[in-house]
């Protein structure tokens, strides 16, 4: 206990308080406006990813509600995006805004503060027996650089993003769409949206890697730490070495939109192609972003409810690194269409595939963690299990994919769109899901209901199969992505992907029933409600835990 | 055309009655034209209201050159659950390796691994396993789960690299078709045989958008947003380089049918090409996020045997590569013509408005934006 207040240099009187309020808790716009908390700041970040996914999710409403039958008929209805325009061009331009829209608050606000800035936040401290993050102001800032982010963002598509209101570039701000041809402010605000929020994770980054570098509790060494805390560190690196790439990609637009440059205009020596090797650079590190902290969650959870040590540790911690390395030297498979030499092409379809061999390693790791245990299905290991079922499935989609002669066909088909959703969709988000089932007891200090979580599970395994599956159907019958209608043909499968939205939707629904009456009235959850199975050092805490924990550092034998 | 049938009877038994309507009245449209064949007979479509004919359609001969009937189910989606008919060798050699390689292999491992968790699921839960192993190493198998993903990927890679190969190695080309990527259209340009037109989308005829004098879509031309106004036509049998670039914003060259899909970048001159032996229509559409319309500028090609390319080349005032060019033709070289050999063997044909194509890109209901 004095350990630590020495070392803060508190005067008699602060080092008295700590010791006898470690619990204490200052006021409330103190608390959640200035935090420096690493438990209240994963809080804030897990609200915001909730928000924010909401939003999201909503937006995927819209589309699927206008793709449920072919023909325009639900973008012509007065929105608040676009409200009241008769023009044809802006109807399908508000689709595009909406595509747009869609991808990056689910990749930027959604998915990573969720993993990363929520989960990583609150359990890499606890997990390697810190007191909080290494820089606690910088892990402030970094949460409230992403609120404006979210903001620009929102705000952009209420002003003139060219042909209509908001960007309606994709969420990959292709060149020359996003230059020349998306004239009005709406794209700038996107660009700097995602400077704010590039900065925003680069700090965070910086944050985990430092902590988990330098404030491991005495005898943690790098080979004994929790497989979540491997996948953040692992993750750390990729945004921090992928995300100025991304940021330089997009004030070089920034610069050709107002500036006068040509990086990406042919007229004045520029390359469009060059903007995609820039984005695609970051883009495909950020798809493991977006996955690793997920492989954490779900080692953890399986273990847990496996009541076994994870199978193979060394060969999963590992198997994280080298799909963190490999994952920077494949990032033109995005780009097969674009024209490229065949020894390149020849190249990024090898490399590619290189990557399924690590990922082979663990989903064969994780079964072997639950061969010979002795398992209980609660719902963070339903999560968990569906998450290696369905990122299996969408996996080997992608090992499809990953020839480049099978993209001339499958490129920029709904066959991508299933696979990208199997692995992000339905594992990211079934990640993210199992991992706040499994630990909301220990965040909130009360048990959410069994009962509601397992129906949230089934109703949505069912729900996303049924939305996602039928669009390999569309992909192999050749129905391109981003368009907000259709030939008659692909109309019964859009059908069918329209009703499971539907039924996506109730799930999450009994997810926030659950998630507010087990906060209001859930029984109070004791510091270790798993069992034997449960070995990290979260679990020796309290739940919740205190506002300040570890003041006397544990040891690791 | 043979899986339009289940798909009905699918949609009829599984969903709601309105998507089984929504099936219903798609499928029965393509069905009434016959397969295959150019039929002599208008279809239905354009035979529907004969005493009231639309000021923008221009009577044109359903089955002659460049209007070719298309074939239901080939070259044009048709709501199945696999891969497009191919029609050139690339495209069957790719389909093949699809077909039999990747997909029954994916089908295999997500099957194994599903029964793996299934199997441990059921075996080691706690009632019946109540004391869990300590297992947490296992050499011998951790070796084999690394090799042989390594084995099924090389064996995936060797016909892979080979397919590649393959795409990348056109015979010397018969004949070159310049594609150029516009918002919202493609123009196409013969240059070796002095053609070129804009091809837009076909519109509905209830389309509140389209101009009086626009023609509208019939069946005869193919399916609802996959008919253009001018199709590319090439010769059967013959090798055909595109060269494909864009003007304003990447879009993307796609026919499903023939295995390509070439970006067209603004700036830059890329080359695909297709060697397609069987005459018919084929369908694709735009496959790069190109603004608004991105969805409505479809791709036609129509494949018809050499000598009717010529025919179609000389009617559209061309000339055959090598042969003498013919004199200059006003109305096929006007780059937004709406003229097709039906309507210059007309006597009287329709006025080619100058503003008529342009306004395609801007609909009627609201000029002012």
């Amino acid at each position: 206990m004095s350990t630590t207040a020495d070392s803060l240099h508190l005067t008699p009187h602060e080092a008295r308080d700590a010791e006898h309020h470690a619990d204490h808790k200052p006021g409330f716009f103190t608390r959640w406006f200035m935090s420096t908390n690493h438990k209240d700041i994963g809080t804030l970040y897990l609200i915001f990813a909730i928000i924010a996914g909401v939003i999201g999710g909503s937006i995927s409403g819209i589309m699927r509600w206008e793709l449920m039958e072919p023909g325009i008929q639900v973008l012509n209805r007065a929105w608040p995006i676009g409200a009241g325009t008769a023009n044809f061009d802006e109807w399908t331009h508000h689709w595009n805004v909406l595509i747009t829209a869609h991808g990056l608050i689910m990749v930027f606000f959604t998915v990573m503060p969720a993993m990363m800035g929520g989960f990583g936040n609150w359990f890499v401290p606890l997990m390697i027996g810190a007191p909080d993050m290494a820089f606690p102001r910088m892990n402030n800032i970094s949460f409230w650089l992403l609120v404006p982010s979210f903001l620009l963002l929102l705000g952009s598509t209420f002003v003139s993003g060219g042909t209509g209101l908001g960007a309606g570039t994709g969420w990959t701000l292709y060149a020359p769409l996003s230059t020349s041809g998306s004239s009005g402010p709406a794209v700038d605000m996107v660009i700097f949206s995602l400077h704010l929020a590039g900065a925003a994770s680069i700090l965070g980054a910086i944050n985990f890697i430092t902590t988990i570098f330098n404030m491991r509790a005495p005898g943690m060494t790098l080979h004994k730490m929790p497989l979540f805390v491997w996948s953040v560190l692992v993750t750390a690196f990729l945004l921090l070495l992928s995300l100025p790439v991304l940021a330089g990609a997009i004030t070089m637009l920034l610069t050709d939109r107002n500036f006068g440059t040509t990086f990406f205009d042919a007229s004045g020596g520029g390359n469009v192609v060059l903007y995609q090797h820039l984005f695609w650079f970051f883009g495909h590190p950020e798809v493991y972003i977006m996955i690793i902290p997920g492989f954490g969650m779900v080692s953890q959870i399986v273990a847990t409810f496996s009541r076994k040590p994870v199978f193979g540790y060394l060969g999963m911690a590992y198997a994280m690194v080298s799909i963190g390395v490999i994952g920077f030297v494949v990032w033109a498979h995005h780009m097969f269409t674009t024209g490229m030499s065949v020894d390149e092409k020849m190249y990024f379809t090898a490399a590619t595939m290189v990557i399924a061999v690590p990922t082979g390693v663990k989903i064969f790791s994780w079964i072997a963690t639950m061969w010979g245990g002795s398992l209980t299905f609660e719902t963070p290991m339903l999560f968990a299990i569906g998450f290696i079922f369905l990122f299996t499935v969408g996996g080997v989609t992608g090992v499809v994919l990953a020839n480049g002669g099978v993209d001339n066909y499958f490129q920029d088909t709904y066959y991508v769109v299933a696979h990208f959703h199997y692995v992000l969709s339905l594992g990211a988000i079934f990640a993210i899901f199992g991992g706040f089932y499994y630990w909301f007891p220990k965040m909130s200090g009360r048990m959410y209901n069994e009962l509601l979580g397992k129906l949230h599970f089934f109703i949505m395994f069912i729900g996303v199969n049924i939305v996602f599956f039928p669009m390999h159907f569309l992909g192999l019958d050749a129905m391109p992505r981003r368009i907000p209608d259709y030939t008659p043909a692909y109309a019964h499968w859009n059908y069918v992907s329209t009703i499971g939205y539907m039924i996506t939707i109730a799930g999450v629904a009994l997810f926030f029933v659950n998630l507010f009456w087990s906060l209001a009235a859930g029984k109070k959850a004791s510091g270790n409600p798993w069992g034997e199975g449960a070995t990290t050092l979260e679990w020796t805490l309290p739940s919740p835990p205190p506002f300040h924990q570890f003041s006397t550092l544990p040891r690791i034998d | 055309m043979r899986r339009i049938g289940w798909a009905i009877a699918l949609a009829a038994a599984w969903l709601t009655p309105s998507a089984a309507t929504a099936q219903a009245a798609s499928a029965p449209a393509p069905a009434q034209t016959s397969a295959a064949a150019p039929a002599a007979t208008p279809p239905a479509g354009t035979a529907q209201n004969p005493g009231k004919p639309d000021v923008g359609q221009p009577a044109i001969v359903p089955g002659s050159v460049g209007h070719m009937i298309p074939t239901p189910g080939i070259g044009e989606p048709d709501g199945r659950k696999g891969l497009q008919d191919q029609v050139n060798p690339i495209g069957r050699e790719a389909s093949t390796f699809h077909d039999n390689w990747l997909l029954p292999l994916c089908a295999v491992i997500s099957i194994f691994v599903l029964g793996l968790l299934l199997w441990a699921m059921i075996r080691y839960r706690r009632s019946v396993n109540p004391t869990p192993s300590r297992n947490s190493h296992n050499t011998t198998i951790e070796v084999i789960w690394t090799l042989l993903p390594v084995l099924i990927l090389v064996g995936i890679a060797i016909p892979s690299i080979r397919l590649l190969r393959h795409q990348y190695s056109p015979p010397p080309a018969d004949l070159t078709v310049k594609v150029t990527g516009h918002q919202w259209y493609w123009s196409y340009e013969y240059p070796d045989n002095g053609v070129s037109f804009d091809s837009y989308m076909l519109k509905e005829k209830d389309d509140p958008t389209r101009q009086a004098n626009q023609r509208y879509r019939t069946d005869a031309d193919g399916p609802r947003l996959l008919a253009a106004d001018q199709r590319i036509v090439i010769p059967a049998g013959k090798v055909v380089k595109f060269i494909v670039t864009a003007d304003d914003v990447i879009h993307s060259f796609a026919v499903p049918a023939f295995w390509i899909k070439q970006d067209a970048n603004p700036g830059q001159l890329r080359e695909t090409w297709a060697k397609v032996d069987r005459p018919g229509v084929y369908f694709g559409q735009c496959s790069e996020l190109c603004g608004a319309r991105h969805a409505f500028m479809p791709i036609a090609v129509e494949v018809v045997p050499p000598a009717q390319f010529a025919a179609w080349v000389a009617s559209k005032g061309g000339h055959m590569a090598g042969a003498a060019p013919a004199a200059p033709d006003s109305t096929a070289s006007s780059p937004v013509s709406q003229s097709n050999i039906a309507a210059a063997a007309q006597p009287t044909p329709p006025a080619p408005a100058p503003g008529a194509a342009p306004a395609v890109q801007q609909p009627a209901t609201a000029q002012n934006k």
